[in-house]
């Protein structure tokens, strides 16, 4: 197959070869499970389970609260100890609600959904329906609910499920074992997605540093005419959506579009097992693999880990740090999100735990720019980091919106190669979070305007009647005029690399 | 522990830059040295030195880390070129002065590492080539190292310290040569018979300053920066592309008025110009596009000055002329965004960009 070039991007050490030719291991039960109320983008799930109760294995504890939302399943059995505030997977470290679930040791199962017979001839609404039921997320990072992007196939015509299998990054080898180990279970979960989406095709892109996975998916899919596997570059970002789309397809997605627009949707690997997992045996998504990994971990891993453990007990079953770790991270060293504690639990996002060393992460002191242009040359998205840091360095972020940081997606490419060790990413994300805020303010504060300008409206035209009314002195006042305010829907794009 | 990603960073930083510019440099300045001799290596550590000493004075009056900024080599690379584009045996005070406006009026006076509009090594040589046009344009012929009339270290001091050559070793630099008797009414195809050929002013057997002379140990540095990628090829082809291409016209349409192409590529400060000094990161555009603008006005100005202005040598100034622009290249030639036209409004659904 034909491929395209993209822009930029880098070639880090990727240091797969810790865990790649680690075959998956399930861990043990741990002794307590930390299920977090909201571990996807969109409304947090409702508490269906209170103190005390005992639940099964699989049994929704948690639904889901609006359309962009999924529910939380019990991930083993056991007897809930209570719903409380745990700190959060998430740089902040900050306290969110979690619903604490004390194993009993039986693992078993509750009442499952029924399989659903032959999803190729099902509706795909009852597709939809039970993967939105199965509280399945966007598993490579981004952690968006799945079913609202199976749903597009609804108001859109599609051409290409495009499933990501590129990881590409550094040390994360969870989506590379999956498609060797069960290539059958992803590409009949590609299947599945791709009955629901409506697309005639399916196109799986893997990097070409995966050369064993190639080889064995494309010998599962050669049963499925409708199936191609494409090896693509080895390339950072080239598990960015936008990216992955722009070197299989060609087609670039045009800003503040989805690639959907372009008839493509972007799904990744372990969802895909995660649907057919969910379509084929009525299970929700209750366990992932993650790779743990860094050159401060004693034995790196690919671990089937059940959602909720926390990352003490994970690193715990991977032997344990062997030196001290300068960061731990969530996902992988380029995108991923700094641990604030061990206490957080492993998500349904969690593609690695990475406990890096001081060397692995190279940092230095910051020192002046001088202006060498790696960055501008390795953007992935265009964009002048050089620039877009100066104008935020002088805190004029209107220019820096100008520039378009409002389309860096934090790669970190441009930090990666920055020979000053200027935190660009650090910037932008600072620019993009106080831009975010300025922008409700600002629709905010257009909606008391128009809230105010209504108001002014109604007493002109009330005094405009009185005075008629008195002028008349026969004619009955006229009614005010009331006007209604629509609210403003607001579009926003998430995007992380391999969703 | 680490507050933001990435957690992984390239082996690049700036001392490494500098330090793998400065090797690049090596070969083609051991030679020059060699070549010049002993008031040559005098002053090229008077200038290195002053560059040195200048920048940590500028340091420690605004209140920076010494030190730790003076291990970026920058200052150094600074003199270095500096001492490269100077007559190798001017005197003393023209390496320190040339440092001063170099280091403090055009890096530090502008904020310092990365801030500066000019090349500083090149303000730092026009300045004194304005200021002083005697002492900088008093070439001498190569007088290599230990060879019979070359001067030892005492008759060194005194020509670098005393400020005086010997009548009889000055010499004229090719470009300098072709221009006067070209004032004189001697045409080019004339006055070049007199010229060192072609070969010797490649391997550097001639008048200049260190920079000028030795132009195929100046392009192996060249060459082995972009190996490094330190450098990309976008400025040093573009100047030297559109250098040949303009000269190589001129010369076809009337030869006895303007020299060859390869005439003009291997004279003067050409290649240190095209591989050392156009693409000082500080003053030349970000993106690859505006360096190429860049490159191509380096080698446009710099025929032209050769040619029209009246100083035989255009490079320096043809890079400040650059430099003047390059604010504006920058701003004129940012990447298309992702997903976008250049004017910066989404992409339309089904168009092409
Ligand atoms: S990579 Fe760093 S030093 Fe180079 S231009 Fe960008 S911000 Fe400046
Ligand atoms: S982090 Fe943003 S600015 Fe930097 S390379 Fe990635 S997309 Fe470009």
């Amino acid at each position: 197959m034909k491929l395209f070039p993209i822009r930029g991007g880098i070639h880090p050490e990727y240091r797969k070869d810790l865990t790649s030719e680690k075959a998956i291991v399930a861990m043990p039960m741990p002794a307590a499970l930390y299920i977090p109320l909201q571990q996807h983008i969109g409304a947090p799930a409702e508490v269906l389970v209170a103190e005390g109760d005992l639940v099964k294995k699989g049994q929704m504890i948690a639904r889901s609260q609006g359309a962009v939302s999924v529910p939380q399943h019990a991930p083993t059995s056991g007897r809930i100890m209570s719903v409380a505030e745990v700190a959060a997977p998430h740089p902040s470290g900050l306290p969110q609600k979690t619903i604490i679930l004390e194993p009993d040791g039986k693992d078993e199962w509750g009442d499952l959904p029924e399989p659903i017979a032959d999803p190729f001839a099902a509706d795909p609404h009852a597709i939809h329906e039970r993967v939105a039921q199965s509280g399945i997320v966007g598993m490579g990072g981004a952690a968006f609910p799945s079913a609202v992007k199976l749903n597009l196939g609804t108001q859109k015509k599609l051409e290409i499920l495009l499933l990501n299998g590129a990881e590409c990054e550094p040390y994360l080898t969870c989506d590379d074992r999956v498609m060797r180990e069960y290539p059958g279970e992803v590409i009949d979960g590609a299947r599945i997605m791709a009955r629901a989406l409506g697309t005639p095709r399916v196109v799986i892109g893997i990097e070409q540093n995966k050369p064993q996975a190639i080889e064995i998916m494309t010998r599962a899919a050669s049963a499925f005419p409708e199936v191609e596997v494409v090896a693509v570059p080895v390339q950072y970002p080239m598990g960015s959506e936008r990216h992955l789309v722009q070197a299989i397809t060609g087609r670039e997605t045009p800003a503040r579009k989805l690639t959907a627009d372009l008839g493509i949707v972007v799904h990744n690997v372990a969802t895909a097992r995660a649907v057919h997992h969910a379509v084929r045996f009525g299970r929700p998504l209750v366990a992932r693999v993650v790779t743990v990994s860094g050159g401060a971990i004693r034995q790196p891993n690919n671990v089937l880990t059940p959602i909720g453990t926390k990352v003490a007990d994970l690193v715990e079953f991977c032997g344990g740090f062997s030196a001290r770790p300068e960061s731990v991270v969530n996902g992988g060293p380029m995108m991923g999100q700094p641990l604030a504690s061990l206490d957080a639990p492993v998500v349904k996002g969690t593609s690695g735990i990475l406990a890096l060393t001081a060397e692995e992460i190279n940092d230095s002191p910051t020192s002046a720019c001088i202006r060498c242009g790696s960055c501008v040359t390795v953007c992935p998205c265009g964009l002048s980091p050089v620039d877009m840091a100066a104008f935020i360095r002088k805190d004029n972020l209107d220019v820096a919106a100008k520039l378009g940081v409002m389309d860096c997606f934090s790669c970190g490419s441009c930090s990666y190669v920055c020979p000053s060790h200027i935190p660009l990413v650090h910037y932008f994300n600072y620019a993009k979070g106080v831009l975010r805020e300025l922008e409700s303010d600002r629709r905010k504060g257009e909606r008391i305007k128009t809230l105010a300008e209504t108001r002014t409206i109604r007493i002109e035209k009330a005094a405009e009647a009185k005075r008629a009314a008195l002028a008349a002195k026969s004619k009955p006042a006229a009614d005010a005029a009331s006007s209604g305010n629509a609210g403003e829907a607001k579009a926003t794009t998430e995007e992380k690399v391999n969703a | 522990m680490k507050k933001s990603g990435p957690f992984a960073h390239g082996f690049t930083s700036v001392q490494k830059t500098m330090f793998l510019v400065l090797l690049a440099l090596t070969p083609a300045t051991v030679f020059n040295l060699y070549l010049f001799g002993w008031p040559a290596i005098l002053l090229f550590i008077v200038t290195v030195g002053a560059c040195v000493a200048v920048e940590a004075a500028c340091l420690s009056v605004a209140g920076k880390p010494v030190m730790a900024t003076l291990a970026d080599c920058s200052a150094i690379l600074t003199g270095w070129l500096l001492a490269m584009s100077l007559p190798p045996w001017a005197p003393w005070w023209i390496g320190v002065l040339a440092a001063i406006f170099a280091i403090a009026l055009t890096k530090h006076a502008f904020g310092g590492l990365g801030q500066n509009l000019f090349n500083p090594a090149m303000v730092g040589r026009t300045v004194m080539l304005i200021s002083f046009p005697v002492a900088m344009t008093v070439w001498v012929a190569p007088h290599p190292l230990f060879s019979a009339g070359a001067p030892g270290l005492v008759e060194a001091f005194a020509i670098t310290f005393g400020g005086s050559i010997p009548d009889t070793m000055s010499a004229a630099s090719a470009l300098g040569h072709i221009k006067t008797e070209l004032s004189r009414g001697i045409p080019v195809t004339q006055s070049i018979g007199q010229m060192p050929d072609l070969m010797d002013m490649a391997l550097g057997y001639r008048a200049g300053s260190m920079g000028e002379t030795s132009a195929l140990l100046i392009l192996a540095g060249g060459l082995f920066l972009m190996a490094k990628r330190i450098i990309s090829w976008h400025i040093p082809a573009s100047m030297l592309g559109s250098l040949f291409l303009i000269a190589a016209l001129f010369h076809a349409i009337d030869p006895t008025h303007f020299t060859s192409g390869t005439f003009h590529l291997l004279s003067g400060a050409t290649f240190l110009g095209a591989f050392f000094i156009a693409t000082d990161y500080v003053t030349s555009p970000v993106s690859k596009s505006g360096q190429i603008i860049f490159g191509i006005g380096v080698g446009l100005f710099t025929w032209s000055i050769r040619n029209f202005a009246g100083y035989p040598e255009g490079v320096a100034f043809a890079v400040l002329l650059m430099n003047s622009l390059t604010p504006i290249i920058d701003q004129y030639t940012r990447p298309r965004a992702f997903g976008r036209t250049r004017k910066g409004e989404p992409l339309p659904l089904e168009g092409k960009p």
